[in-house]
């Protein structure tokens, strides 16, 4: 098959606020919702300073392990980080796809990065499941805690270091 | 990267790029393992004067009305259809909305500078905008950004998510521009330049560029339409 030239990425740079991100991005199910979770983290750079001009979206399947969007579940969420480097999103766990340990699928765009970097989060309390995962067994075995989220009270955090000690790991796609 | 197309990791001529870029190589996701499908964000995002960044307040914004139009497709050549394309921009001056921006350049009472349309049955796009001016930034002495205006495209598969920068034909400030020149392929740089288009200028009103886009996704099986 004959195949195009890719257009390259270029940086989303410093000024997306006023224009990319929307009041419900964050909010991946609609406040309220039963088995709703809170996800949150922090990212930080090679200095381990916070970075407070990145944009990460995140992608699932619902609690069902289906993808799309259906009532009361859009699958897809967009949140710009603040000055502490911090963004969250509502949430639900979603369920296994294909027999694969459950995932949310995390792009990260910031002021100084060239190209979005993929990465992945996964579940603290799916130990059997991330064990098999065929993607998480790609991954060096020192990296992987990396993309497993980790409980903070009600919270979910999922902190992503671009740089340096205990860097994330992040995804050729 | 296996993709030359897109810029590297690692780029220190871009200043803010030296503490954020992953100092480890990207993993390659085992084959089949990618989630093959992206979210599709439709007309409930997408307001009646969203594609026309000229028409969003009272009055006309200061510059040079463009129309800027073109494609979006995969790979292989098919049309991304019914998909989300946001952009946004400095105004003529070279100046952001954004509060952080300080260029001291006036702003424009009658332009926001950011515009969202969905691409049509053949992956077609169109916006109408005012110009955008180059302006300076910190990275360098003397440093300019050369006219740009940014794109947000999602593909058929959210790792095809794409945001990249269309920048004008001829701007004299392309060889010192480290941004642009990170793409290192000299083909794959030429492809963030619109083409001046007269079929796409309208007589005694504005002067039209074409920009087609190409995602990820050529080197998967085929669907068929």
């Amino acid at each position: 098959m004959a195949t195009l030239g890719q257009t390259p990425s270029q940086t989303i740079g410093p000024f997306f606020n006023f224009a990319l991100p929307f009041d419900s991005g964050p909010s991946v199910v609609p406040d309220g919702t039963l088995g709703a979770i809170r996800l949150a983290g922090r990212v930080t750079d090679g200095a381990g300073e916070p970075v407070p001009d990145a944009l990460i979206e995140t992608w699932q399947a619902d609690a069902a392990g289906r993808f799309g969007i259906s009532a009361g579940f859009g699958g897809y969420g967009r949140c710009p980080t603040g000055e502490d480097g911090e963004f969250h999103f509502l949430t639900v766990k979603p369920g296994s796809v294909a027999g694969r340990a459950p995932h949310i699928d995390v792009i990260v765009f910031a002021r100084g990065l060239l190209l979005n970097l993929v990465t992945r989060m996964y579940f603290p309390d799916e130990e059997a499941a991330n064990a098999a995962d065929p993607v998480l067994m790609a991954v060096d075995p020192e990296r992987r805690s990396t993309l497993i989220a980790h409980k903070d009270g009600d919270t979910l955090r999922f902190d992503i270091r671009l740089q340096g000690e205990h860097e994330t790991v992040f995804f050729d796609a | 990267m296996p993709n030359s197309a897109h810029p590297p990791l690692d780029w220190p001529d871009y200043k803010s790029n030296r503490l954020r870029h992953p100092s480890r190589p990207l993993v390659p996701l085992p084959t089949g393992m990618d989630d093959l499908t992206a979210p599709v964000l439709g007309e409930d995002r997408v307001g009646a004067f969203d594609a026309d960044l000229t028409r969003q307040h009272d009055g006309e914004p200061i510059g040079e009305r463009i129309i800027v139009t073109g494609r979006v497709v995969d790979g292989a050549g098919r049309p991304i259809r019914n998909q989300l394309i946001e952009i946004w921009q400095a105004n003529s001056c070279g100046r952001y909305i954004q509060k952080n921006d300080q260029h001291p350049a006036p702003l424009d009472p009658n332009f926001t500078g950011f515009g969202r349309c969905l691409t049509d049955d053949d992956g077609g796009y169109r916006f109408v905008t005012i110009k955008p001016g180059a302006y300076p930034w910190r990275n360098h002495h003397n440093a300019w950004r050369p006219a740009h205006i940014h794109f947000s495209l999602f593909g058929t598969a959210f790792t095809h998510r794409l945001i990249t920068q269309m920048y004008f034909p001829g701007d004299p400030l392309f060889p010192l521009d480290p941004i642009f020149n990170s793409i290192l392929d000299p083909k794959a740089r030429e492809r963030l330049i619109s083409k001046f288009d007269l079929d796409t200028t309208v007589p005694e009103w504005a002067l039209g560029y074409r920009f087609d886009i190409v995602l990820g996704g050529a080197d998967q099986t085929p669907l068929e339409d």
